[in-house]
């Protein structure tokens, strides 16, 4: 049972992380029907930035400022700068392509995401870059229930992960610019000729997805304590998992496919093994694609011609 | 006597293109009349380069293609030495998979992100069938019967994993091939260490042996590289004039269209993957037996990423340039970029023929090159009078980095934030307005071969993958059809 319960909080930790990433990357597929394979490599530059917010402070050991405003900076940075590399993406690989066949776009992103993934080798090195989580966080202030402790920092990662889907839910029904959203993703076309601002809209999607990516990414080095160039590529594939299990395009699905993922992954590992872990959760997604290609929540899309 | 004497009123085609001697003649058997009318309408490369384009493709697919054959034949005559002779086998086997990818990608249309499996699945299945890995004296099947034996089990994989294509469209496609890429390699390095080795792969394979004879020397597997390239390039000529090839680009360009034109548009797709399965396992086994070890890394994504990049450069959907674009791609990257002086040589040569081609008048061109040497000398001198450190290293290099480029002692850090700051003013460079972007355009080069000198040249492994990506980004926006490709009809809607 203390298994169980353990690995039922590793897995909504993660859960909550791969949802985050999942909805950025379910965002930007909804208004531009495109899988953003850059999408994981953004996450890792987050994390990066993270770590270097951490060193500018003093280090893990000797953090100059209180930690709580540490990991403030560390979350609002990571989401600029990540958000706004999500942009420069946006508008000089992928604009230019927007009426361009379908498996252009996505060639591009593939070489968008190879060439981040060797940026950051060029910039920061192969090495694993470590956060040292415990030495600014008591991670035993935690609660414990029963036999099961929960960490402060896994604590955190939920409420945050959970606030910004809450955040991201009531922007997209509630805001004008969640309106606008939801028109150019139904129809690029006839928003632009009810006058909303397309190209506007979608530079403003990209800046959110990829500024989730970014957080997220703090938080996987604040977790995992490790960071290096190629975590964005299986977190972006466990993420597309999330996203398209949930029902891609759909911001609830994205949260559940994520929470799916998570869970069943900390469960294979857990009571199965840890090397077929990652197996398992690409059989789960083939399966999952074969018997309902338009997920657990999405819809299936009628064919216009 | 006719109705309408100039024919029916809905032919509206320009009169220009019935008298160009094709429309004259009439279509050709098997080639839709539209389709044929517009053949004339593609485009050719200005002045005489285009007299050239048009001379060459006079000469049939079949004189070029020998010719080409016996350049590579030639080659390893000309004085190659241990390491070009691997550069080259490298460069075929790439060119083999591309070619193969071409089926799928570049005629079906289906975007297979698990390719390189089937290269994996060949190189793999190879591995057992001749070594001692399975049963206690092992199997060491002769290439005769095992090659065959490779290349259908491939097939049938190929038929199963392009089975979601029966359901899934273009992105969920995507996703699911590239899962099967990614489970393949987390299979060969977790499952069954004793048998399929994990990440320790497999190290005692035979060579390729049939009727008592063995291929061990690199030239011969060179030779037989090049021999099965044109052999399958060959056939797929003749695949692509074929009922199967033009259902392929059909259900590329309009799968409900070609549905409604009764072609199975199912069982054409399974034919593509199955195809592409086929050829890529094929290449698999050659390097197999040439490597005489096969690991999981051998097969992950890079791989795939290089053959996709050699498809694109090359252009998808033309055999002649999938093959022509990986053997550059891999020529480049195996070889030129593993030596410096080559590879700046390759720098500054993209560098100077960017320049010549996009810069126009001359004037201004040779304006942007003397303000750009002006500024690297300046700069230099000013450098190298506030302290000697600022140019420390670049007297150990070559005389460009001595005079030239600023290349200070540690020339990491700030090679790494030229770096940064390159990408920036590369950004600004296309917002900006024309007259700005001349001016700007002096430090950016200025900025380049400073980041060259003192970090890219430093690390050729990292630079040569920044490439591959860079190939496939700027090819997609500025050429998607790729160097040797044809720009399609476009069909307004």
């Amino acid at each position: 049972m203390r298994l169980f319960f353990g690995e039922l909080v590793t897995g909504v930790t993660t859960g909550a992380l791969y949802s985050l990433i999942a909805l950025g990357f379910s965002m930007v597929y909804g208004v531009l029907k495109l899988l953003n394979f850059a999408h994981g490599d953004l996450y890792m530059v987050g994390a990066y930035i993270g770590f270097f917010v951490i060193q500018w402070f003093g280090g893990a050991a000797h953090v100059s400022i209180p930690v709580p405003l540490l990991l403030v900076i560390m979350f609002v940075l990571a989401a600029g700068l990540v958000g706004g590399l999500g942009v420069a993406i946006e508008r000089f690989a992928y604009r230019p392509l927007r009426d361009a066949p379908r498996i252009a776009p996505l060639i591009t992103a593939i070489g968008i995401s190879f060439l981040l993934e060797n940026a950051a080798l060029l910039l920061f090195g192969a090495q694993f870059r470590i956060y040292n989580t415990a030495e600014f966080i008591s991670l035993s202030s935690g609660i414990r229930v029963g036999s099961v402790s929960i960490d402060s920092v896994q604590i955190m990662v939920v409420v945050l992960g959970v606030a910004l889907m809450i955040g991201l839910r009531l922007l997209v029904n509630r805001t004008r610019l969640g309106k606008q959203m939801r028109a150019v993703a139904a129809d690029r076309e006839a928003a632009e000729m009810l006058g909303i601002n397309v190209n506007f809209t979608i530079a403003a999607t990209f800046f959110l997805g990829s500024a989730l990516a970014g957080v997220a990414g703090v938080m996987a080095g604040l977790l995992f304590n490790q960071v290096t160039n190629t975590i964005g590529f299986i977190a972006g594939l466990k993420a597309f998992t999330a996203a398209v299990v949930g029902g891609i395009g759909s911001i609830p699905g994205a949260m559940l496919g994520g929470l799916l993922i998570g869970l069943a992954e900390a469960f294979v590992t857990g009571y199965i093994s840890s090397t077929y872990s990652n197996l398992i959760v690409f059989g789960l997604l083939i399966a999952v694609m074969l018997t309902r290609p338009s997920g657990l929540l999405g819809q299936a899309q009628l064919q216009k011609v | 006597m006719s109705v309408y004497p100039q024919g029916p009123p809905d032919s509206q085609e320009p009169p220009d293109i019935l008298e160009s001697p094709q429309g004259a003649r009439g279509p050709r058997l098997g080639v839709d009349e539209w389709v044929a009318r517009r053949a004339g309408r593609r485009e050719y490369l200005p002045s005489w380069l285009g007299g050239v384009q048009r001379a060459l493709e006079r000469i049939g697919w079949w004189p070029r293609l020998a010719v080409a054959g016996l350049i590579g034949v030639v080659l390893p005559s000309l004085g190659l030495g241990g390491f070009q002779l691997q550069v080259g086998i490298d460069a075929l086997v790439i060119a083999l998979l591309a070619v193969g990818l071409n089926i799928v990608v570049g005629w079906a249309g289906l975007l297979d992100l698990g390719y390189i499996a089937f290269f994996g699945f060949g190189a793999y299945a190879f591995a057992l069938l001749s070594s001692g890995q399975i049963g206690s004296a092992g199997i060491h099947l002769p290439a005769y019967a095992s090659l065959p034996a490779v290349v259908i089990a491939a097939a049938f994989l190929g038929l199963g994993v392009g089975l979601p294509s029966r359901r899934l469209i273009g992105d969920y496609l995507a996703i699911v091939t590239l899962f099967f890429g990614e489970a393949f390699v987390e299979f060969t390095n977790n499952v069954d260490s004793t048998k399929l080795g994990g990440p320790n792969g497999i190290t005692t394979i035979d060579p390729i042996r049939a009727f008592g004879a063995q291929l061990t020397t690199n030239a011969g597997y060179y030779y037989l590289l090049v021999i099965v390239l044109v052999v399958i390039m060959a056939v797929l000529r003749r695949l692509e004039t074929s009922r199967t090839g033009r259902a392929w680009r059909a259900v590329r360009e309009d799968p409900l269209a070609a549905a409604s034109m009764t072609i199975p548009v199912n069982r054409v797709k399974l034919m593509a993957f199955a195809g592409g399965a086929m050829v890529a396992a094929l290449a698999g086994t050659i390097y197999a037996a040439q490597q005489a070890s096969v690991f999981p890394t051998d097969f992950d994504t890079p791989i795939l990423i290089l053959v996709y990049a050699g498809l694109i450069l090359g252009g998808a959907g033309s055999i002649a340039g999938a093959a022509a674009g990986a053997l550059v791609v891999m020529v480049i990257y195996d070889g030129l970029l593993r030596n410096p002086t080559y590879a700046g040589y390759l720098f500054y040569g993209l560098i100077l023929l960017t320049l010549l081609a996009r810069l126009r008048p001359w004037r201004r061109l040779a304006g942007v090159l003397a303000a750009t040497v002006a500024l690297g000398f300046a700069a230099h001198a000013i450098a190298a009078a506030i302290s000697n450190s600022a140019v420390a290293a670049g007297s150990q290099s070559g005389w460009l980095a001595h005079h030239w480029v600023i290349v200070p002692a540690s020339p990491q850090t700030a090679g790494n934030w030229g770096f940064v700051v390159l990408i920036c003013t590369l950004i600004a460079l296309v917002q900006v307005g024309s007259r700005w972007r001349t001016v700007l355009l002096v430090p950016t080069l200025y900025l380049a071969s400073f980041v060259w000198e003192t970090r890219l040249i430093a690390e050729p492994s990292i630079t040569r993958q920044l490439m591959i990506g860079a190939i496939l980004i700027v090819m997609m926006n500025a050429r998607p059809q790729g160097l040797l490709g044809q720009r399609r009809v476009e069909v307004a809607l």
